[in-house]
């Protein structure tokens, strides 16, 4: 079967998944990204703190919201992102979704810190103690927690290819489970519940606090994207290399091979 | 499905033949149990309070210590790859040896908690409620630990992995676990309303946990 | 310098952690790149491509 007709066989999302094609289009893509990502995160930094208006509850803290918020958001997504990834390496067996949920969790788990360390910081003044059993405290920290399983287990299993599937079974075993395990926290928060705690951020949120933290999501959503190319990139390049080095030295043992045969 | 039942006889006959293994754990719960008054101070009304939280996380612990032998034994000697390959489907014999794990670990965990309810004075009228709850939480426990246990299989050393990776998947059945027992006790919430949810998380996990540790174990034969 | 009242610790140790975290990650990222770069123009430096690798392997198929 020569190359072409390999070619004409596969499907436009095959095409598009190619690596070799994902390595063009996200090295044109890349620079965009990081650059919108930049402005949009100046332009949020700039409106956070100088356009928008003290909350009347909270002062000038809420001024952590604007990247507490986008940060708790990422770390979800991150999550989901690693799920949809896992179930198109175990459905469609195609390498790149396996590429894309390693490249996730490093960053997803970054989000997720920073949210837990933001949330932290905001509850200080807040609440007057850096933790609190608060339900979405909690479930962060336990995402937290299922993202350092993946990572713990991609880097204890040898076989790479292996690490993959078995990533990708965690994956999918941790977004069935994340909802129950939201509920029940939930559940537990509302049994437990101490009688003074300021609510994080009620139903309603003034417009002249919402704009900014609108800019700010999107501009660090970019920002994960971008991240998330680049880790994909990498990866993508460090697999062409292991496959290289094997060539490599096999050819080198074929050759010695030959010559104590010769 | 007479060939579920041979596998699940077996696993149960090789634990028996074996010991050992269930005797450890159990004598794990109690020493763990033992270690909360030594920690906290003898207390009887503090030691009353947290029993069920006491009682529930040193079970927790106790069950994680023997899910590795879940497959381990049969991964070893080959049996495992037999088993992948035959007649039975293999979620079918994963659901047969977390079974087996539940019946050999859950179920004497779950008689010994009352004992060790004695030791840290739980009110009496919450017995009972602390049994039933065990019963039908630890299926949760063997089946999602089995799901555990499959992806750490070929991992050296792998039960400290499979601990970070197991115990956040426990949290649901802990919470509604502790929340049933406590409603007992004269706690904010109504027993049933837990215990229903309980009984629902083991259920969900009896469907997920063999189909996962299937595929895991698919993966790792292949 | 902005006024952000009493817990402006707070509020700037929250941006300075962001900002270390995410630069941190960026880094890693901009140097991991630049390493395997580096080593796969080593490598093929000293002639190892791509077409040899498939060469290789499917030599034992055929």
């Amino acid at each position: 079967m020569t190359p072409s007709d390999v070619t004409s066989q596969q499907s436009l999302t095959q095409r598009l998944a190619n690596p070799t094609r994902f390595m063009q289009l996200s090295g044109t893509l890349m620079p965009w990204l990081a650059g919108a990502a930049a402005a949009l995160i100046l332009y949020a930094l700039y409106l956070a703190f100088f356009v928008a208006p003290e909350d009347y509850q909270q002062g000038q803290t809420v001024k952590i919201m604007f990247i507490h918020v986008p940060a708790a958001w990422l770390a979800m997504m991150g999550y989901a992102l690693i799920a949809i990834s896992s179930f198109g390496y175990l459905v469609f067996r195609h390498p790149l979704a396996d590429v894309s949920a390693k490249a996730a969790a490093p960053i997803g788990a970054a989000f997720t810190f920073l949210a837990l360390a933001t949330g932290s910081l905001w509850g200080k003044p807040m609440w007057g103690t850096y933790w609190v059993w608060d339900a979405r405290l909690t479930s962060m920290l336990i995402l937290l927690f299922l993202y350092f399983g993946l990572i713990a287990l991609r880097s204890a299993v040898e076989d790479e290819a292996l690490a993959g599937k078995l990533c990708a079974v965690l994956g999918l075993v941790g977004v069935t489970i994340l909802p129950i395990i939201k509920f029940s926290v939930d559940w537990w928060n509302t049994l437990h519940q101490p009688a003074s705690v300021i609510r994080m951020d009620g139903p309603t949120i003034h417009p002249d606090l919402l704009w900014p933290l609108l800019v700010s999501a999107i501009g660090f959503s970019l920002l994960f994207f971008a991240l998330h190319a680049k880790g994909m990139r990498n990866e993508i390049l460090r697999r062409r290399l292991r496959s290289l080095t094997i060539a490599e030295v096999d050819r080198a043992r074929g050759a010695s091979a030959a010559a104590a045969a010769g | 499905m007479s060939a579920f039942w041979t596998l699940l006889k077996r696993d149960l006959l090789l634990q028996v033949r074996e010991g050992g293994a269930v005797g450890t754990a159990l004598g794990f719960y109690l020493v763990v149990v033992t270690m909360m008054p030594l920690g906290l101070g003898p207390d009887l009304n503090l030691l009353s309070r947290i029993a069920p939280g006491v009682l529930w996380i040193a079970l927790l612990l106790s069950a994680l210590l023997s899910l590795p032998r879940i497959f381990e034994a049969d991964d070893e000697d080959g049996s495992l790859e037999v088993i992948a390959t035959g007649d039975l489907p293999l979620e079918l014999a994963t659901a047969a040896k977390a079974l087996a794990h539940w019946i050999s670990t859950g179920i004497p965990l779950a008689l010994l908690a009352p004992v060790l309810g004695l030791l840290l004075n739980l009110e009496l009228s919450a017995y009972p409620v602390l049994v039933a709850t065990m019963f039908a939480g630890t299926p949760a426990i063997s089946f999602l630990g089995a799901v555990g246990a499959a992806l750490t299989l070929r991992v050296r050393r792998g039960g400290l992995l499979l601990a970070l990776l197991v115990l956040p998947l426990y949290i649901p059945t802990l919470i509604f676990g502790i929340a049933a027992i406590s409603a007992a006790t004269g706690g904010p919430s109504g027993v049933q309303a837990s215990f229903l949810i309980l009984s629902a998380i083991s259920l969900f996990s009896l469907v997920l946990g063999p189909v996962a540790a299937a595929a895991a174990i698919r993966f790792q034969t292949q | 310098m902005i006024d952000l009242g009493p817990h402006a610790a707070f509020i700037w140790a929250a941006y300075a952690i962001y900002a270390v975290v995410l630069a941190g990650l960026v880094g890693w990222l901009v140097w991991d790149g630049a390493r395997i770069k580096a080593q796969l123009g080593e490598l093929e430096a000293r002639g190892v491509s791509r077409r040899s690798r498939a060469a290789s392997k499917e030599t034992p198929s055929s």
